[in-house]
């Protein structure tokens, strides 16, 4: 086999780089729609909604997930980097905290006044429930 | 003269300071060797940003319609400085330097008959301009880093302050001011023009390693042309306000290990002035005990002579 068969995968986040691995394949969740990263993926350069990154790293491995909190990925054919400002293993999510959290910002954003408080609230609810979803999902998967 | 139980007294309290000066000297080089740490660890991320921010502006053709924040209002009659400075003291000339600097700044600006308001990220800059300017200054941030650590989420706060004047038309131009690490020994007071946005014409310098490796993947963008998703305004919209982030994030990264360098440097300055305060202190003390001795010695020697 002369192709390449990995590529290397980058995680960084402000205060430092979380990951930089040789990957077999990273299922990154696109704004436009999730899409995978094969070792020779064309130039692509992507913003990154709320969600969960897959990390294939090795052959027969179950891949790592990572929640991360938006950002952006910048693909290569032999690099793939993604910038998240926040980023967290899926594993070291919490299910109980998550709901308790996505309840309470439910509640405050039923009594906030102001547009500009009511779209902070309300990002905070999306980010917290795509946090939600990140865990469930990795539940019944 | 001083009695001896003066000098003695004075001896004992020298060498107790010094003593402190030399325990925070400790202190701030530990604090200097995590805070480059944090500053390094952060590179990263600013590396692939820029090089991000180059790319985009590559295809992107700068137009009216282009996002405010890189071409501007149009004007220039509101200028914000965000002035980054310690929140302690006992730092040598730290925070004096870059509040001198950012004087000499209002001064211009003042000349040139513009408006000028003020935003501090710690307490040592607003503590001084708050007296001379109070009306300027919009807020201050206070506390950040105090547990030995800057979040990113700090770096955040300040930049949605800063977004938010700016698309409720507060200002038209926002200049950071802040202390560059430049090593252990030298920290300059510097500005940076943040808003509008200057885009690096060319993939932004570097140490010759990484600027060869940015080369070779600059050659890549030529051969297969970069696939955008969404399209390439939308992403730039994305990247400049994230972009301003990284620059305050980096300043106050920068500060931060700048503030533990100059403090390490007055504290052992400090520590050796004490030292030497110490010595001259102990030879006049010496001194003082020999007169008061030959003084004595002569009372009984012209006392028995006397008989």
């Amino acid at each position: 086999m002369t192709e390449a068969q990995t590529f290397e995968f980058e995680l960084v986040s402000p205060e430092r780089k979380l990951m930089a691995e040789p990957a077999r394949m990273v299922v990154i969740p696109g704004e436009e729609g999730e899409f995978g990263v094969l070792p020779n993926h064309s130039a692509l350069m992507a913003s990154i909604r709320p969600g969960v990154v897959e990390a294939h790293l090795r052959e027969n491995d179950d891949p790592v997930r990572i929640f991360i909190a938006g950002g952006f990925a910048d693909v290569t054919a032999t690099n793939c980097t993604i910038l998240a400002e926040e980023a967290v293993n899926v594993d070291d999510l919490d299910q109980v905290d998550l709901e308790q959290n996505v309840r309470n910002l439910t509640e405050d954003l039923g009594m906030v006044e102001g547009d500009a408080d009511k779209s902070r609230v309300e990002n905070k609810l999306n980010l917290a429930k795509a946090r939600l979803d990140a865990v469930t999902g990795s539940l019944s998967a | 003269m001083p009695s001896l139980k003066e000098y003695r007294d004075r001896i004992v309290s020298v060498k107790s300071t010094r003593k402190i000066t030399s325990a925070m000297k400790m202190v701030a080089a530990s604090k200097l060797k995590k805070a480059q740490g944090q500053a390094e660890a952060s590179q990263p991320y600013a590396t692939a940003m820029a090089a991000m921010m180059a790319r985009v502006a590559e295809g992107v053709v700068v137009g009216p319609s282009s996002p405010k924040l890189l071409i501007g209002t149009g004007k220039s009659d509101v200028h914000l400085l965000l002035l980054v400075t310690s929140d302690r003291g006992l730092c040598g000339g730290f925070n004096g330097n870059v509040v001198r600097r950012v004087r000499l700044e209002i001064k211009r600006l003042h000349n040139e008959g513009k408006t000028v308001k003020l935003l501090c990220v710690g307490r040592k800059g607003r503590d001084v301009l708050k007296r001379e300017l109070g009306n300027s200054l919009l807020k201050s941030f206070t506390g950040i880093g105090q547990k030995g650590k800057i979040a990113f989420a700090d770096a955040d706060q300040v930049t949605q302050f800063v977004l938010e004047q700016f698309e409720s038309g507060e200002f038209d131009v926002c200049t950071l001011l802040y202390n560059e690490f430049k090593s252990v020994l030298s920290q300059v007071p510097s500005a940076q023009q943040l808003i509008p946005f200057s885009m690096p014409v060319t993939v932004t310098v570097s140490t010759s390693e990484d600027g060869h490796e940015k080369e070779k993947k600059k050659e890549e963008g030529v051969k297969c042309p970069y696939g955008f998703e969404p399209e390439e305004d939308e992403i730039l919209g994305q990247l400049l306000p994230k972009n301003l982030g990284v620059q305050i994030f980096r300043a106050l990264l920068d500060s931060a290990a700048g503030e533990q360098a100059a403090r390490m440097t007055a504290m052992d300055n400090a520590t050796r002035n004490a030292g030497d305060l110490i010595n001259n202190l102990t030879l006049q003390y010496n001194r003082a005990r020999q007169a008061y001795i030959t003084k004595e010695l002569i009372e009984i020697i012209s006392g028995a002579e006397a008989v």
